[in-house]
């Protein structure tokens, strides 16, 4: 225990021991090895699966998730969770596929700014009301889905993206060949690893999920970094919806159910602690893309059902977790 | 420099401060000494904006200042160094050190190479030789409370208050800790030392103020003051002072001529217990003295498997009881009593007759049925027996006084036939009638032939109580009081004299 106080070390690296550092490695980079190894097999296993097509297809495809899953990352990261995701995403597609028809800035601005209000009146309930995130947002899972339905007819009406109408481009179109929502994720993500790793904001929002009694003996401000936090992930919970109606031309009703679970699951196998903490924003998008590939691969196997899918996901995410615990018990040796 | 005057503060009606004065001089370690509940975590969360006086003022610099949140306190230069190291132990050292306040780079992101070398000048200044872009979890406690200092520093404190910060720190890093301070002190930063190992004191501070029972008792200078006349103070006698009679509702000695049904040997728990041995026969209240911290609570604990032993064995009527499970323990018959049953025992919204079931529920159940009446006619059996005055047995544990929550706790435990019974201080916290009666209920347990241990801090309990007192210093057996050898002096003259031996101890 009291190494480092007998040996003087170089101060380049982390002074854990070596054990410690390859159980952090594996543990922020676990995801990154188990998607190589998939792709690799993937790649030589199926003659489709490595075109520049199919590949593009699933960059484009994971992309709406990467968007939500940004949100939740920084949600869980402050040991929160958020369960309205889902929700959200369907709601922002249908405010954007019906904002469309009023013109380009509504369908963009009307879904950011009901979903941003739901993450704001959600993070100003738990932080200052020191209500469990799992309840409250579950209250706004059910509000957002009811919400939904209203605007909806229940569900009934799907509007349409006008043809010709700008609002299409935003995924629809491509630039060097990839689909702009890829361009759009690459750019978020780097903002957002910038965000977490070089801001003090992102370094209150570890320290929260480390140790919020710390925290706040600390001076830091933990009730506006949370409500920043669920405001951010209502807001890119609504704009993945919003990206996903300008895909698909239409507000499609049936969106987003389970999908808060399916973006947990890709925040927690990317390396982030559920517990909060520690993790990275890249380590998301990677878990976002493993899920992904996952689905692609079983796609590819024709023969195979694709509810494969959720059976070989969900065993990985058990794998995944239980690992993590592991790493985390070897790193505190 | 930080001064109080006539502080009180009360909660519910117990002064828990009466009129403290208390003042720190720049560049001083002040050392506050009391037992459990004279008042030091209450004068420390005072001082740092915790809670507020109800009344009395506090001076920092001359002016008066009165703190709303303990944030206010940080601003104002008062840092707080706890037992527990309130840092984030997923962060990095540089990280910790500056969290809120990181450099900034001309773009606004955190600086990280500046951030790095700053922290790394910073504790260098300190003397210690760290890296600081490690993760704070993976260093030792001492290093961690060390970087808790460098933050303190950092932030340019102007007094550092450290509450236990060595309780759980090894001797090393103990002595690295204290340098850290003497050159905090040096630099005309004021220091407050609240430490339960009476030697640090004399190692560390300049002065000392003792509290008891809320008030302030004693200020001085630390090397005026001996060991024993330390101890005095805080435990309120004069050192001359014979032993009085009849103080408790005690009894005589209980027979002890049977085999011992409890034995422990060689108890150790990391950085707490160093080889604890004990024996208790049937029908013998064993009383176990030593001041706070020198490992009484701990060393119950490790035998109910409560708390992770490195090595040592337990015996219960002859037969080995598996280490580290509490499960094994019930079994082969051990009950503990904790210290603080609010939090470790009872539910204050059951009734008294399911908090009683609780411990029962296992054996008077059939596939997952339980036998309501069977547990009914048991707890109305224990009622009585221990005089519980509750309206009836559905009335909440909540709505009793601490003295029947006491007793309800007690049934509980009897509940589960034990033959062991540790009490860790069974009266504290409770009124003076209810004390004598849970005393006179201990006296009669060990008449019907229960193994006792009691733990307590008061002398008078021991004395009276026990039929034996075993000393601990420091985690380890450092006397032991046979019943002719028992009297209030005497046991004060061996919690002073295991005090004194310290003094070229093992530290």
């Amino acid at each position: 225990m009291t190494t480092a106080l007998e040996s003087p070390r170089p101060r380049g690296r982390s002074g854990a021991s070596g054990r410690a550092r390859l159980a952090r490695l594996a543990q922020r980079q676990g995801a990154l090895v188990i998607l190589a190894l998939v792709v690799l097999v993937a790649t030589f296993t199926f003659d489709s699966f490595g075109t520049a097509g199919n590949l593009e297809n699933i960059a484009l495809q994971a992309s709406f998730l990467a968007v939500v899953a940004l949100g939740m990352t920084f949600v869980i990261m402050s040991g929160g969770i958020d369960l309205s995701v889902g929700s959200v995403f369907a709601l922002g597609g249908v405010l954007a596929a019906w904002g469309a028809g009023h013109g380009t800035w509504v369908a963009l601005l009307l879904p950011l700014g009901v979903c941003g209000l739901i993450g704001l009146v959600q993070g100003l309930v738990i932080a200052r009301g020191g209500l469990p995130p799992f309840i409250v947002t579950l209250a706004g899972l059910l509000f957002a889905r009811g919400l939904l339905l209203l605007i909806s007819d229940e569900g009934a009406t799907t509007y349409k993206v006008p043809p010709g109408s700008a609002f299409r481009e935003l995924a629809q179109g491509s630039f060097l060949g990839i689909g702009y929502p890829v361009w759009i994720v690459a750019v978020a993500f780097a903002a957002g690893g910038l965000v977490l790793h070089r801001t003090s904001y992102g370094s209150t929002v570890l320290a929260i999920g480390g140790q919020e009694d710390a925290a706040d003996l600390m001076g830091l401000a933990v009730l506006r970094t949370k409500v920043i936090a669920y405001t951010a992930s209502g807001m890119l919970a609504g704009f993945g919806g919003l990206l996903m109606a300008s895909y698909t031309s239409s507000g499609v009703t049936i969106l987003g159910v389970g999908t808060e679970l399916e973006v947990i699951a890709a925040v927690v196998l990317g390396g982030t602690l559920l517990t909060g903490g520690a993790g990275t924003v890249l380590g998301s998008l990677v878990g976002v893309l493993l899920l992904q590939v996952i689905r692609n691969v079983i796609n590819q196997i024709g023969s195979l059902d694709s509810n494969w899918q959720a059976v070989i996901s969900g065993t990985i995410l058990l794998v995944v977790v239980t690992l993590q615990r592991w790493l985390a018990t070897v790193q505190r040796e | 420099m930080l001064e109080t005057e006539g502080v009180t503060k009360s909660f519910g009606g117990v002064h828990a401060l009466r009129g403290v004065d208390f003042s720190l001089a720049q560049g001083e370690i002040h050392a506050l000494v009391g037992e459990n509940g004279a008042g030091k975590s209450t004068l420390i969360k005072v001082l740092t904006g915790v809670y507020r006086p109800d009344e009395g003022t506090i001076r920092f610099d001359g002016r008066e200042v009165s703190f709303h949140r303990p944030a206010d306190a940080q601003r104002a230069g008062i840092s707080t160094i706890y037992q527990e190291v309130n840092l984030v132990p997923l962060l990095s050292v540089a990280r910790n050190i500056f969290l809120g306040r990181e450099p900034r780079t001309r773009l606004g992101l955190v600086d990280v190479a500046a951030m790095n070398r700053r922290a790394a000048e910073l504790v260098g200044s300190l003397g210690i030789d760290i890296d600081v872009t490690a993760d704070l979890g993976t260093l030792g406690l001492g290093i961690q409370q060390m970087v808790a200092l460098a933050r303190a520093v950092s932030v340019d404190s102007r007094v550092v208050i450290m509450d236990e910060p060595t309780s759980s720190l090894e001797a090393k890093e103990v002595a690295t800790l204290f340098d850290v301070a003497r050159t905090l002190a040096a630099r005309g930063v004021g220091l407050v030392f609240v430490s339960h190992r009476l030697d640090e004191l004399w190692q560390l501070c300049d002065r000392v103020t003792v509290l008891r029972d809320g008030r302030r008792v004693h200020s001085g200078s630390m090397a005026e003051l001996d060991r024993l006349g330390l101890i005095a103070h805080m435990l309120g006698r004069e050192v001359a002072e014979v032993a009085r009679e009849g103080a408790t509702e005690f009894g005589d000695t209980h027979r002890r001529d049977q085999e011992p049904v409890l034995t422990a040997h060689g108890l150790q728990v990391r950085n707490r217990l160093h080889g604890v041995d004990l024996a208790v026969r049937p029908g013998e209240v064993l009383g176990l003295g030593g001041l706070l911290g020198s490992g009484r609570s701990e060393t119950v604990k490790a035998v109910y498997g409560a708390l992770p032993v490195r090595s040592g064995s337990v015996h219960v009527g002859g037969r080995p009881v598996r280490p580290n499970s509490v499960p094994h323990a019930l079994r082969a018959g051990v009950a503990l009593l904790s210290e603080d049953r609010k939090a470790e025992g009872i539910i204050a919204d059951l009734s008294v007759r399911d908090n009683i079931a609780l411990a029962v529920l296992p054996r008077f159940s059939r596939g997952g049925l339980v036998a309501e009446k069977r547990i009914d006619a048991l707890v109305e059996t224990f009622v009585r027996r221990l005089r519980i005055k509750a309206a009836s047995p559905q009335q909440k544990v909540r709505e009793l006084s601490g003295g029947n929550q006491q007793k309800v706790l007690i049934a509980r435990w009897l509940c589960t036939e034990p033959k062991v019974f540790l009490l860790d201080e069974p009266t504290r916290g409770i009124d003076v009638g209810a004390k004598a009666e849970v005393q006179a209920l201990i006296d009669e347990l060990a008449e019907q032939g229960l193994a006792v241990v009691l733990i307590s801090s008061e002398m008078d309990e021991l004395v009276e109580g026990a039929d034996r007192v075993v000393v601990l210093r420091d985690g380890a057996v450092s006397g032991e009081l046979s019943e002719d050898r028992k009297t209030s002096a005497a046991l004060l003259a061996a919690l002073a004299g295991a005090a004194a031996e310290e003094e070229g101890g093992d530290e």
